[in-house]
């Protein structure tokens, strides 16, 4: 019977998360290399169509449109998990609450004293240009000062084995819900694995949001009402947004549910009558959520929610505005942002980034377009973006032209050579890119990291394109316990 | 529960129920058309009126026979009571409320719909249009038993029975119109032949047969059937029985008192009508029906106004 020969695989030149060469598993991934070469091919093949198998069976979906056609698609996941050292993991959980609560700092100051544009750290001028920031969130003070209550982070790891962060979601990140989902199809495929008691668990998170929310209720009081607000269900995350307001116990509601009364309460229409709502979970952007504010056009906000909320009579999460500060401009100044606001050195590096507003950093990128990966500064789900070195003449032509014409909104950054981790292929194992989103939770008092996180993984050999809707795939993120053993028990061999 | 959720399960149950009663009245009145050969195209054509759908009918068709009619009624999406369109509707009710509902309802009310837009696709093939009947009222019903027997016994369980049952007692009345239409000879002449037989036709359409012979022990006669069908207490499409368990789910829903009194009117309706001189007088019958379905609308807009309340008509609001 062939087995998996970790000998065999070839991740030279790379940093692979679970191996540190060729044949020699890293200690916290020792068990599970172990596992997969203990058992035949066939075996491991098993495992992967019993993780097909539980997913439809779950129900575990995501949205993409084709032709003007809305497809449900069965969640890609990889059964081989991502894992990451205790040791390691607490340092980036640090590095994370620092930023975010930088993050917070900065919004806040924003919008109200803006002590950091008139103390020079910041310039004026790049504010004025922001897309993301809101005029009509000026002199707000949400409760706790917190504005990115759930922040979703991305991470990843260069070939020398440095983490660094490479953007911050702070508008409605969404892929919690597969994070979960991944650990119980694990944890349904591969049983023997959990037994040893040292992955962390990850199954705390809907409480723990929960408890954030809560905890933002402009009424003090022991049970507010929460609700996710959702766009309905063509919006390819409504997965996530039934799965959460599942988990959270709290109802799922559209726009057309909810009303603001003339007392600028916000209510939601029940068969018991109208039921006052404290927080708002709003899964809708910014520019959606209130037709008298922002696009009159809007079906999917709620009339005058915004004048609830700048009354402090409901929060929103994450509030309006939040976005100004996950520019991939603003992310430039993220470094200073901390020195700024916390006296300190931040803890997770930024990835080097040339901002093509400054002249000498954008006749740099335009003599370098070929080495480079140039993202437009408001753009996500990896649209919109020249990965140099694997870009056309054309391509590189057509972005210099876009470039020179609205320099402030492009930012480059050197390629990465992205880390890499053992994914099953059709017929072998194969070192394939990936990063990790991390969600941060942010009440003003307590700031929550998961347990990891969603990995993504390019499954196509070579790419480093990781989003789901565009062949991207995903892997569950196991935080093993390192403390006390300096190895871990390799298992079934 | 919110409002959104509760009606979109109240209509789900609706296209369900009309979905499955459509194919009920297409089938007793095929059946009655081929022992009334000469009087066929009369017949189908209150069959539209009967349906309520006229202006919808000669928007898209010019003339009333048997292949038009049965592809509206069975297969026209462009028509929200046909077949398919119920069935489409319905499907499309769940979808959004998914969560609140037991997995294999979705998937019963998915595969239903998928494997009736299989046998017909555009038009009517009249061979195997007693298959598609089947399949239709035979997925209903499993889904009538899906949702009796694994949905709890919360505000969800009873919209979707509220749903039904107002949906169930409009089309009953429907099916009994089917007698006072013009779709048979006036004349008590012509018609005495086939008495017995169309109102047999009535009552099967309704599954009624065998519960109206073990009752009635009498040779089938009109006015027996007539008030049996209006009147008796045990059977489940019956319109009294169907109006009460109307009223005894609305009961337990807060604030119900409006639309509680709107069902009690209708019984009220029928206790005073002398229900078994009415299938002697096609025209009565057909004013009767015809007030009895004004009766359901102000129900379903008592419904309406209590619990699926837009912005402009408020609620109270509920205290913490």
């Amino acid at each position: 019977m062939p087995k998996i020969d970790w000998n065999e695989y070839a991740c030279e030149g790379l940093y692979d998360e679970l191996l540190a060469s060729a044949g020699k598993p890293r200690p916290a991934a020792q068990a599970v290399c172990d596992y997969l070469s203990s058992i035949s091919t066939q075996e491991v093949r098993d495992l992967k169509t019993a993780a097909e198998v539980a997913i439809q069976v779950m129900g575990i979906t995501f949205t993409v449109y084709s032709d003007g056609d809305m497809i449900d698609r069965a969640w890609p996941f990889d059964i081989m998990p991502r894992i990451i050292p205790s040791h390691e993991w607490a340092h980036v959980e640090a590095g994370l609450k620092q930023r975010v609560k930088a993050l917070n700092l900065f919004i806040d100051d924003l919008y109200n004293e803006q002590r950091i544009i008139k103390d020079g750290v910041f310039p004026a001028e790049l504010l004025e240009q922001s897309v993301n920031f809101r005029q009509q969130c000026v002199g707000i003070r949400p409760p706790g000062g917190i504005w990115a209550h759930i922040c979703g982070s991305d991470l990843v790891r260069d070939k020398d084995g440095t983490i660094y962060v490479l953007e911050d979601n702070l508008r409605i990140p969404s892929g919690v819900s597969y994070m979960l989902e991944n650990r119980n199809v694990s944890k349904r495929v591969m049983p023997e694995l959990f037994q040893t008691g040292r992955i962390l668990p990850v199954d705390d998170y809907p409480a723990q949001l929960y408890d954030m929310l809560a905890a933002m209720s402009p009424r003090q009081i022991s049970e507010p009402n929460i609700v996710v607000l959702t766009p309905g269900i063509y919006n390819s995350a409504y997965y996530e947004h039934a799965f959460l307001a599942q988990q959270m116990g709290v109802d799922l509601v559209e726009g057309s549910d909810l009303i603001v009364g003339s007392d600028d309460c916000v209510y939601m229409r029940t068969i018991d009558g109208l039921v006052h709502v404290d927080v708002i979970y709003r899964r809708v952007d910014d520019l959606f959520i209130d037709p008298e504010v922002f696009n009159p056009e809007s079906a999917l906000g709620v009339p005058g929610v915004m004048r609830a909320w700048r009354k402090g009579n409901v929060t929103l999460c994450n509030a309006p505005g939040a976005g100004v500060a996950d520019d991939k401009v603003v992310y430039a100044y993220v470094p200073e942002i901390i020195r700024y606001y916390l006296d300190a050195d931040p803890i997770l590096p930024n990835v080097p980034s040339y901002l093509c507003m400054r002249e000498d950093d954008r006749n740099y990128v335009l003599a370098n377009l070929d080495k480079l990966v140039v993202k437009p500064a408001n753009e996500s789900g990896g649209y919109g973006m020249l990965i140099g070195p694997h870009s056309s003449a054309e391509e590189q032509a057509k972005f210099a032209e876009l470039i020179k014409a609205n320099p402030r909104n492009y930012m480059a950054q050197p390629t990465l050579s992205l880390s890499v981790t053992p994914t099953l292929t059709d017929d072998a194992v194969e070192p394939r890119h990936v990063d990790l989103r991390p969600f941060i939770l942010s009440s003003g008092t307590d700031t929550y990291v998961t347990t990891g996180g969603l990995t993504r993984v390019a499954l196509v050999k070579g790419s480093l394109v990781v989003n789901s809707s565009q062949g991207g795939g995903s892997k569950d993120t196991w935080i093993v316990d390192t403390s006390g053993q300096g190895q871990v028990q390799g298992q079934g061999s | 529960m919110l409002s959104r959720v509760a009606e979109n399960l109240y209509w789900m149950a609706r296209y369900l129920e009309r979905a499955e009663d459509t194919a009920r009245l297409v089938r007793v009145s095929r059946h009655l058309m081929l022992d009334f050969p000469g009087t066929a195209t009369l017949g189908w054509s209150s069959l539209i009126s009967i349906s309520g759908a006229d202006e919808i009918f000669d928007e898209y068709y010019t003339e009333r026979d048997a292949a038009n009619v049965l592809t509206f009624l069975c297969a026209d999406r462009r028509y929200s009571g046909s077949i398919l369109g119920a069935l489409a509707a319905a499907r499309e009710n769940l979808r959004t409320t998914r969560e609140v509902m037991p997995r294999e309802v979705w998937e019963e009310v998915n595969r239903l719909f998928l494997e009736c837009s299989e046998i017909f696709s555009g038009t009517i093939d009249l061979r195997r249009l007693d298959d598609f009947l089947r399949v239709v009222i035979r997925g209903c019903q499993a889904l009538t038993g899906m949702l009796d027997g694994s949905l709890s016994d919360t505000p969800a369980r009873t919209f979707c029975a509220v749903g039904g049952y107002l949906e169930r007692a409009d089309m009953i009345t429907r099916i009994l119109d089917v007698r006072s239409a013009n779709l048979l000879p006036r004349t008590p002449d012509d018609l005495t032949p086939f008495e017995n037989l169309q109102w047999m036709s009535v009552l099967k359409s309704l599954s009624a047969y065998q519960m109206y012979r073990q009752q009635v022990r009498l040779r089938v006669r009109g006015p027996d059937v007539v008030r049996f069908i209006l009147l008796n207490p045990q059977f489940p499409r019956a319109l009294y029985r169907c109006l009460n368990n109307l009223h005894r789910k609305l009961y337990t829903l807060p604030r119900a008192t409006l639309a509680c009194q709107r069902v009690t009117e209708l019984l009220g309706m029928l206790a005073t009508e002398d229900a078994a001189s009415l299938a002697d007088s096609p025209d009565r019958l057909h004013a009767f029906v015809d007030e009895l379905q004004l009766g359901f609308s102000r129900v379903h807009e008592a419904i309406q106004g209590t619990w699926f309340a837009g912005v402009d008509s408020p609620a109270p609001v509920v205290a913490d």
